[in-house]
């Protein structure tokens, strides 16, 4: 039995915040869940995937967000308690859809995970999406550990079925990816058959209908307004004449600073855990008896502007401070020494810090970036197309593993905003430029945002050639499926749609599928691409060696360098850039251990010096 | 009860965010506070993972720097670059067997010399336990067991509140059934070589 499904109430376990959110869910009764991987996020919906093969809950990997949001709004309207989990730039591809479900809202209790990533440890951006409430209407709790996320899971599925309206969770990467003692609660009976009752002027959003709705998603507003102002996840705690106001992981260093500065007894702390609407009457109740007043939030002030907004309406005249050059920032994450610091310097406390050692006399360390896996198929495409066209070409990248093509030696990563822009901005380069485009994009990511730009490029006659990079897996997210892979080998009903298949069928006149370990083949393969007038399409088609492991294919041999053939040109170390390799007194080697037998760097030795390991 | 922060840095696939949970359930068996978090957003991708584990009164689930009552670094070379988070009464342990990053191998930099960069270490911390812990894990029958071999250092050390008893406790109860034997064993050797090194 998967280990959230126990059914022993009171039982502490140390959950990752994802399995607590999971675990929140089902004690609420989670009938139907929808995703689209993405980090801090997967691990809720990964909990719920293998849930869902030993349990009668719902659960699929959607094409994208906007689609995993659209099932789930069905699911929802038609009574079940939904959840549909995604990272923040997730919930943009879901924001068309979530603007106008706010107006026609819910029956069953509908939770939108939205997982913020402050610094941006696995993210292009790191916009803050509390302001997903102003722009929808919607509510938005927000817990500051592992602890209450799983409690307050529960309340966001009572609390959108008492306003029949979609709430925004949202958490942010200390809170996904952080761990905690968890008492477990009763797990509520799932219903899994849901109803649908006609009431076309309820949801049908044409205008008409839609001047109503928004109408009643302000009085819900008003609702929601009356409730933050009540909620218990909106709490005032101890005692003083000053004041910080504080939401989220920040709350917790707060707290610490409170306790480390001794300042207990002379700050009193306002956290808002039901945000969005602003709890107004609290705020100003706590700001009128506050000498003065720190805000602490990570990301943008959309604390900091409700309440200098309240404060004026209450006739407040001290002091209220948050992002500014002196005190907190906007960019990145908070840690507990910098808001102790700035506790102490607002509020004239003393502070001692403990001092780092000292670590300028220390060597510098070489940086360890991520980089693209011993025998990645990515690196066999990017080498193969450098070959070709060096750096005469445009090279739109897309977000997956190979956008660590980026680094050197392989450095071919020119742009890249968003999931599937690379094949759109290739177009744009095309025309703006009149040079070469060569994009790629992976497979999921295909799926999930390339096939409109394909469709574009097609129809608007543009030159240029797209190379879908499938590894046969959303591998940068820890190895989901997508629409593209064979599901039916893991025991799986689901049905495959070749990619292949996909872009003859949008018109694409030149397509070829290839191996990208056959280098040769490869590189006149593109030549004949980027040489055909119009959309070209490759498909450079080799599994994901990770994947393949947890999928037990054999691995291959692995290879060695034979010394006495070897005349240290390093092509393979300086062009490819695997982490195989590795030098002993200034000549090349490979770990054994590590490599995985792809053998691109066997047929780039001028010498044939790369050699497979007798077995 | 007094907080004890400590912080573990590892390379993907060395295994520390088992040894962090191995920690954290033996906590929950003692009634003792804890709350962890980890990076491991591209370790697969040969990057570094870090995880703090914070025990006792504490409500935040990460270390800020000169903050850390103990470091436990898997890989020497990581173990260096986190001492920005280490401060005069750290506890410093680490295994000394290298892995060098690529980059090194691409000519983007060099690997430290250790010997030289870990007695400026020791003058800096209140102790520095450093030995070979592959070396240790292979003797205990593989080198997946070297974070086994890191909590046992740490365990001697005394610098977390959690007893060796009960990380051998959890160690039979969560970790693999065929490896149990082998976890134990290093558990014991990394132990031992903390303990010579007093």
């Amino acid at each position: 039995m998967h280990k959230l499904l126990k059914d022993n109430p009171g039982e502490k376990m140390l959950l990752l915040g994802n399995e607590a959110i999971a675990r929140g869910a089902l004690e609420a009764g989670v009938a139907f869940a929808t995703t689209y991987p993405g980090t801090p996020s997967s691990e809720i919906a990964e909990n719920f995937f293998r849930i869902a093969q030993e349990t009668d809950l719902y659960f699929e990997y959607s094409t994208n967000e906007k689609v995993a949001l659209e099932v789930a709004a069905a699911s929802a309207v038609s009574g079940l308690r939904t959840m549909c989990s995604m990272k923040h730039v997730g919930v943009n591809v879901a924001a068309d859809a979530l603007m106008t479900l706010a107006y026609v809202g819910v029956k069953g209790g509908l939770v939108l995970v939205s997982a913020d990533d402050p610094f941006m440890f696995s993210s292009q951006n790191e916009q803050d999406n509390r302001y997903y409430g102003k722009l929808s209407g919607l509510p938005i709790l927000e817990p500051s550990s592992v602890e209450e996320a799983k409690d307050m899971v529960k309340h966001a599925f009572d609390l959108s079925e008492e306003l029949q309206e979609p709430v925004i969770f949202r958490t942010t990467t200390r809170i996904n990816h952080s761990s905690g003692v968890v008492s477990l609660g009763p797990i509520r009976e799932r219903i899994t058959q849901g109803t649908f009752t006609k009431d076309p002027f309820s949801y049908v959003t044409v205008p008409a209908v839609s001047r109503n709705l928004h109408k009643k998603l302000l009085t819900n507003y008003e609702k929601a307004r009356v409730l933050a102002n009540k909620s218990h996840y909106n709490l005032i705690e101890g005692d003083g004449v000053w004041g910080i106001i504080c939401n989220g992981v920040s709350y917790n260093y707060v707290k610490d600073a409170i306790a480390d500065l001794k300042l207990t007894g002379k700050v009193k702390v306002l956290r808002t855990g039901f945000s969005h609407p602003l709890p107004d009457e609290l705020i100003k109740g706590f700001v009128k008896d506050c000498e003065k007043i720190l805000i602490v939030e990570e990301g943008e002030p959309y604390l900091e502007e409700g309440v200098k907004a309240l404060a004026q309406e209450v006739g407040y005249t001290g002091s209220i401070r948050g992002k500014s050059a002196d005190l907190f920032s906007r960019l990145y994450e908070f840690d507990p020494a910098t808001v102790r610091k700035n506790v102490a310097q607002y509020f004239g406390a003393q502070t001692q810090a403990k001092q780092s050692v000292e670590t300028a006399d220390l060597p510098e360390i070489p940086a360890r970036p991520p980089n693209l896996c011993a025998g990645c198929p990515h690196r066999a495409t990017f080498y193969a197309v450098r070959a070709v066209l060096g750096d005469e070409a445009i090279y739109p990248t897309d977000i997956g593993c190979y956008t660590l093509g980026l680094l050197p030696p392989l450095s071919m990563a020119d742009f890249v905003i968003c999931m599937g822009s690379s094949v759109s901005s290739a177009a744009g380069f095309a025309k703006a430029t009149g040079r070469k485009v060569v994009a790629f994009i992976g497979d999921s990511t295909f799926f999930h945002g390339g096939i409109p730009g394909l469709v574009n490029a097609v129809h608007n006659n543009h030159d240029i050639t797209l190379i879908v990079v499938d590894n046969g897996t959303t591998a940068m997210t820890g190895h989901q499926p997508h629409p593209g892979v064979d599901m039916a080998r893991l025991g799986y009903p689901h049905t495959r749609i070749p990619i292949e298949d996909v872009v003859k069928g949008l018109g694409v006149k030149h397509v070829v599928t290839v191996n990208p370990l056959k280098s040769k083949k490869l590189m006149e393969t593109v030549k004949e691409a980027v040489d055909f007038k119009g959309v070209s399409v490759i498909i450079s088609q080799e599994i994901c060696p990770l994947y393949a492991r947890t999928i037990e294919k054999k691995p291959k041999r692995a290879f060695y360098v034979n010394q006495e053939k070897c005349k240290n040109h390093r092509d393979c170390i300086n062009k490819l850039g695997c982490p195989a390799f590795y030098l002993e007194e200034e000549r090349v080697c490979i770990d054994e251990d590590a490599c995985i037998g792809c053998a691109l760097c066997a047929q780039i030795c001028p010498e044939n010096a790369i050699l497979p390991l007798r077995k | 009860m007094e907080a004890t922060k400590l912080i573990i840095v590892a390379v993907g696939g060395q295994g520390n965010l088992l040894a962090s949970k191995v920690l954290g359930e033996a906590a929950i068996k003692l009634g003792v506070p804890v709350r962890m978090s980890e990076i491991h957003g591209m370790a697969q991708r040969g990057g570094v993972v870090e995880s703090a584990v914070l025990f006792g009164d504490v409500h935040s689930t990460i270390i800020s720097n000169g903050e850390a009552d103990a470091l436990l670094g898997f890989e020497p070379s990581e173990t260096l670059r986190a001492m920005n988070k280490a401060n005069r009464n750290t506890t410093v342990i680490t295994n000394l067997h290298p892995l060098p990053p690529f980059t090194v191998a691409i000519g983007k930099g060099k690997y430290p010399d250790l010997d030289s960069s870990f007695k400026l270490v020791k003058e800096k911390c209140r102790r520095l336990i450093a030995f070979d812990g592959v070396k240790l894990a292979q003797d205990a029958g593989t080198v997946m067991s070297l974070n086994m071999v890191m909590l046992g250092a740490l365990a001697q050390t005394k610098s977390v509140p959690i007893s060796v008893e009960a990380i051998k406790d959890t160690i039979r109860f969560n970790t693999k059934k065929n490896f149990v034997d082998i976890n134990i064993k290093a558990f014991d050797l990394g132990y031992e070589a903390a303990a010579k090194m007093n």
